[in-house]
């Protein structure tokens, strides 16, 4: 199935939650609204013509001077029909929520957390949403926002456990 | 005067005395027998590795073999990124080593944080463990390795042994 057929059906069957289909490189990204990001997931895993059934990777970007600052980015990859899609969902900051996917593909499951722990981007019914690469009592925020300065806000150089230690 | 001095008292020239000072014999010892432990944290860990394999074999100073724990071990080298997390398990492990014990800070990461100047990446391993030796490189070389073991072996010739070590932490190092 082409990437061209890909991008029409899902703007016949989407019409409404559709925004954009961007085709690079050979690459296909398409770009839901939030509301439908998990109709379309659901569509791209059941449906036997697309037949996603592996979750590459999912990663966020934030765009500072945009309205809808975050973004969450799905890849997925079907490997019977040997196709590649990558799935866009834009995210405001003051309600900084989108569905999980982790019903339809389990290994969203840590993919998703890195991205709450990273980005500050929780997952509607996601089964276990905590941070996976920071401390759980880390409460610097989240490091990969633009407006996190660049060398933390302290914790790196605080080290409570010496006073404990020291001789 | 050297090490180890052998007298010939024997009227046919073999030698049954040594005379030495008990202090160098023990740093001799100490030196010889420098153990390991398993400290590889990033691309610094390979090239520690290869120091220990067969082309370089870090066994000729002594210091070959490696302990997958702190209680066997007296000296860590820290080859490595050091990130915030890891840092309570590498002082851990440091308090479990028996005395005398020594680190070696292998690499920029280790030594200053080398380009890693983020959020996470401790700028530098001496910031809560007391450092021996630093041996730059990015990552060093298995001979940096080798001359950063044998500055150590230098040092531990030096120290007292029966005098009671000042504390290892500098106190201006506690942030």
């Amino acid at each position: 199935m082409s990437l061209q057929l890909i991008a029409s059906r899902l703007q016949e069957n989407f019409s409404t939650g559709f925004v954009k289909a961007v085709e690079w490189r050979g690459d296909l990204a398409v770009t839901v609204t939030r509301d439908r990001l998990h109709e379309v997931a659901q569509f791209l895993h059941d449906d036997p013509a697309m037949d996603f059934d592996y979750i590459v990777h999912v990663s966020s970007v934030d765009w500072p001077d945009d309205e809808e600052r975050f973004e969450v980015v799905y890849e997925f990859y079907s490997i019977r029909k040997r196709q590649r899609i990558r799935l866009k969902a834009r995210v405001p900051e003051s309600d900084c929520i989108v569905d999980s996917l982790t019903d339809l593909w389990k290994g969203a499951d840590f993919m998703e957390r890195e991205v709450y722990d990273m980005m500050g981007i929780r997952f509607r019914h996601h089964p276990d949403l905590r941070r996976i690469l920071m401390p759980d009592d880390y409460t610097e925020g989240y490091p990969l926002r633009k407006d996190f300065p660049l060398r933390g806000k302290g914790w790196r150089d605080t080290f409570e456990f010496l006073d404990e230690t020291a001789r | 005067m050297g090490l180890i001095q052998i007298g010939r008292h024997d009227k046919d020239g073999t030698s049954d005395v040594i005379v030495t000072t008990i202090e160098k014999a023990v740093n001799w010892g100490r030196k010889g027998s420098l153990w390991p432990m398993t400290f590889g944290l990033a691309c610094c860990a390979i090239e520690m590795i290869a120091a220990v394999s067969s082309r370089y074999d870090m066994d000729r100073y002594g210091a070959g073999v490696f302990r997958a724990s702190p209680r066997q071990s007296d000296l860590m080298i820290v080859a490595g990124t050091v990130c915030r997390r890891m840092a309570p398990v590498i002082r851990k492990l440091y308090d479990q080593m028996p005395e005398p014990k020594y680190v070696i800070a292998m690499g920029s990461c280790a030594t200053s944080g080398n380009i890693y100047d983020s959020y996470s990446v401790v700028q530098g391993v001496d910031r809560f463990v007391p450092v021996d030796i630093y041996v730059p490189g990015c990552p060093p070389t298995p001979e940096a390795l080798f001359d950063g073991i044998l500055k150590l072996q230098e040092r531990i010739m030096l120290k007292p042994v029966f005098l009671k070590q000042p504390d290892q932490v500098k106190p201006s190092l506690k942030v």
